[in-house]
């Protein structure tokens, strides 16, 4: 490992758009513009942006608290008022930074919404978590958009066309009466044509872990990457530009045959290549990241990183058909496949990026995720005879971040790995 | 023994019995006859019965067996119901059912749908996703197909067509079945010593795992027998229990909360078998339709359901004042978001109305009680005293 940490341009990039676009949330109701809540699998931005409004992400600003020890506190703060302490971490927090005065994570307040625009994508606790916010803010419009789950492993053109109809019929009349605006087909166009752009690209980024050593690590950097292109920034030039520089200095590192970038500089030795289902704990981010680059394991592909769309499956924006598209793509996250479909989707990261072993993070919050991991770890160890691990801990509940118990098991599954490693040599 | 003593006794039965014998013994008395399991809350039962099937509830093992396989497929902190559904599953129980109805209500059943599908347990495992959009060409549609989907399903085990008498027919049915049960509820809150809320469960349960015309007799004998005078009434608060749709209590926790001096006048244990408020069209030249129709028009309240347009907490709260509750009890299943996110908001709404509750948490399979009951004894001490302090 290199002690030597230079920030990469696609960094400072980054940083820069965030400020920007934390600028201009904060300064929303001064310039005019209208706030949209929504979520991030399955977010409709291109359409929030069409109506010149600006998207807040709850789940973004609760991981962000998370990062920052804020966490904590809100989430105690919400249990005090009712909340029990079984639920989703990421509602309690996001009510509990509510009740404090919606101070967001970089200490500025965050505006209340003028829409609450539900579209729970693959998780039933958002639906819950919007029928607490909209008794939080009195008086808010909700515009709500079912999404059919992948049950029977399909999109039907049935089950585009029920959400097509709730766009025309709820959600776009909505936004209309919010912003004042009236919908602008051909501006949705152009916003997708930049969408399907950077979906293109990240793509190829989330490929590059197929080169081995990987030049990234798919899940600890990952998370970064897939910040802008799933909150606000996908249909916007700025993303298609952030993610044509980070491709670009992706492939310089394939060229001279380097590893991931780390916290502390780059790691020298790719030991082990890893998959990872689920999460990652966010209030110990760092700590936790440093678990598996001091032992060499690279993560090479994660379900999380896809938990904004499955690209790599094939979807892509259409702009010809915008509506159909928007609703193909709000099916087209991760947990909104059904569960045949993710042990399958594993099956292909394992085999395809060529990976020593399979390590399921397990979040307590999070039944969308969790309920069913335990039978796929299973599924998947019996029919490829890969190499299994399990730990667990929560999102934002620092409560439950258990370092020596993750620790130890990584040890057992690390060594686990190194002796199925010199058999097969 | 009285009739009705007869009725609950054997209700009882059927609703400890985790091979379903009642409903396996039906199947096995008739040609093409199949069975089709669902999880809480609601399914319309209608349209398996329509073709020639029995629609089985399966409500959790309780604390009816002892869970083992299930534990190994679920982490600490997930509801104990897809445990030990798991662990009948394995161990053979559900041998004999054709296919299973997963309907929309959490994340833990819809992906208990998969696990089922991954490990091929009947024929069928279908995932019913519930509309959230209540207009009828849109929600409306789509549910409709979620329906026909079913119904062939089960045309592709039995090969029994529905037609539109066969599903009146049912609808009829259900809709006695229904009528009983609101009777039973609003006798009840008249006269709620007359049947206890432990007797009153294992009847509503002991008809989701058996025919309907049978259980119709049944409710039909219940209904005669009190609305005679039996038993003694007692100084108890008068309360609602809320929150307890899915994994259910253990029987000898409702008894406990009576004991604690509680009638329990209204609650949403199998609130399924009640989920439509009015007579569903038994008479309609598009029974689907009509079952349709009323999912999207006159279902009750429930976690599962966001309605913009109809919050949950005013009906509960005028529930509450209907059946003169002097308050409610907040009892869910421990790790349940769906339950125990609505509670912040149904509480807060008491409290604004003016309405007492407690509030606590459980499991299906729990085997102590005292603490609950303490709790409950002390919510029904403090309601009285505040009521003598107040007259
Ligand atoms: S349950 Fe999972 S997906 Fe749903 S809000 Fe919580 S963390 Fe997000
Ligand atoms: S008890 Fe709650 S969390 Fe568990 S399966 Fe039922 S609704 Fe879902």
């Amino acid at each position: 490992m290199t002690k030597e940490v230079k920030k990469d341009k696609s960094m400072v990039l980054q940083k820069e758009m965030i400020a920007k676009q934390f600028h201009e949330l904060t300064t929303a109701k001064e310039q005019g513009k209208k706030v949209v809540y929504t979520f991030v699998p399955g977010n409709l931005s291109e359409l929030i942006h069409a109506f010149d409004m600006i998207p807040v992400y709850p789940e973004i600003n609760a991981l962000q608290s998370g990062m920052r020890k804020k966490s904590g506190g809100f989430i105690k703060d919400a249990e005090k008022i009712g909340y029990s302490e079984d639920i989703c971490t990421y509602v309690k927090c996001d009510v509990g930074m509510l009740i404090n005065g919606n101070i967001g994570p970089f200490g500025e307040k965050i505006p209340s919404p003028d829409l609450l625009l539900l579209s729970y994508t693959g998780c039933f606790t958002f639906m819950k978590w919007f029928e607490n916010l909209e008794r939080l803010y009195p008086g808010v419009p909700v515009a709500m958009i079912h999404t059919p789950y992948q049950e029977e492993g399909q999109i039907t053109a049935e089950m585009v066309e029920y959400m097509v109809k709730q766009l025309k019929d709820d959600v776009i009349p909505k936004m209309e009466q919010v912003s004042g605006k009236k919908y602008d087909e051909e501006k949705l166009k152009t916003i997708l044509s930049y969408a399907r752009e950077t979906q293109e690209l990240i793509n190829q980024i989330f490929e590059t872990p197929k080169n081995i050593p990987s030049p990234i690590d798919a899940y600890f950097a990952g998370v970064y990457y897939i910040g802008p292109i799933n909150t606000g920034f996908r249909g916007t030039p700025e993303a298609v530009e952030y993610y044509k520089l980070l491709l670009e200095e992706i492939k310089e590192r394939i060229q001279l045959g380097l590893g991931p970038v780390t916290p502390e500089g780059e790691m020298t030795e790719e030991k082990f290549r890893l998959v990872v289902e689920g999460p990652p704990n966010w209030t110990s981010f760092r700590e936790f990241w440093k678990l598996f680059y001091e032992m060499g394991a690279v993560i090479v592909a994660s379900s999380y990183t896809k938990v904004g769309g499955l690209y790599d499956l094939g979807f892509r924006h259409r702009p010809e058909q915008p509506l159909e598209s928007l609703a193909e793509y709000c099916m087209n996250c991760y947990t909104n496949f059904n569960l045949p479909q993710r042990i399958t989707i594993l099956k292909k990261y394992i085999q395809e990026y060529k990976a020593d072993g399979f390590l399921v993070h397990s979040i307590k919050s999070c039944n969308s995720f969790s309920a069913g991991q335990l039978a796929m770890m299973r599924k998947l160890e019996n029919d490829l005879g890969v190499p299994v691990g399990f730990i667990e801990s929560d999102l934002v509940d620092p409560r439950y971040f258990s370092y020596s118990n993750i620790k130890n098991r990584l040890e057992s599954f690390f060594q686990m790995l190194t002796q199925r490693k010199l058999v097969s040599q | 023994m009285e009739k009705l003593e007869k009725i609950v006794e054997e209700c009882k039965e059927v609703v400890c019995d985790m091979n379903f014998q009642e409903a396996k013994q039906w199947k096995s008395e008739g040609k093409q006859r199949i069975l089709v399991g669902y999880l809480p809350i609601y399914f319309p039962r209608e349209m398996v019965w329509a073709a020639n099937g029995l629609a089985v509830g399966i409500m959790g093992a309780g604390d009816y067996k002892q869970v083992i396989k299930g534990d190994a497929y679920y982490q600490s902190y997930i509801c104990h119901l897809p445990r030990g559904i798991i662990d009948l599953a394995l161990d053979g129980h559900f041998d004999g059912f054709d296919g299973f109805v997963f309907p929309s209500i959490c994340d833990v059943i819809r992906n208990l749908s998969g696990i089922f599908q991954v490990e091929k347990i009947g024929h069928f495992s279908k995932y019913l996703d519930y509309p959230q959009n209540f207009k009828k060409e849109i929600g409306g549609e789509f549910y409709r197909k979620e329906l026909d989907s079913i119904l062939n399903k089960i045309f592709n085990i039995n090969q029994v067509k529905t037609t539109k008498e066969t599903l009146n027919n049912a609808i009829k049915l259900y809709n006695t079945n229904r009528r009983y049960l609101r009777l039973i509820y609003d006798i009840r809150e008249k006269y709620p010593w007359r049947l206890s809320a432990y007797e009153l469960y294992v009847i509503i349960r002991a008809g989701m795992v058996m025919p309907v015309d049978k259980h119709n007799q049944m409710l039909e004998i219940v209904v005669n027998e009190i609305n005679k005078e039996r038993g003694t009434p007692m100084d108890n608060i008068r309360v609602i229990i809320w929150g307890a749709f899915c994994e259910q209590m253990p029987l000898n926790l409702i008894k406990s909360i009576e004991m604690a001096g509680c009638y329990v006048i209204d609650d949403d244990f199998l609130i399924g078998s009640r989920w439509t408020t009015a007579d569903i069209d038994e008479s309609s030249e598009d029974p689907i339709g009509a079952l349709v129709d009323a999912y999207l028009n006159h279902s009750t309240f429930s976690s599962s359901i966001y309605d913009v347009d109809n919050p949950k907490e005013k009906r509960l709260v005028q529930l509450a004042k209907q059946r003169k509750a002097d308050g409610i009890i907040f009892a869910s299943p421990s790790f349940c978001d769906p339950a125990l996110l609505d509670t912040p908001i149904c509480q807060k709404y008491c409290d604004k109305e003016g309405i007492k509750f407690i509030s606590f948490q459980y499991s299906e399979n729990v085997g102590q009680f005292k603490v609950i009951k303490e709790q409950v004894g002390a919510f029904s001490d403090s309601i009285k005293l505040w009521e003598e302090t107040s007259t």
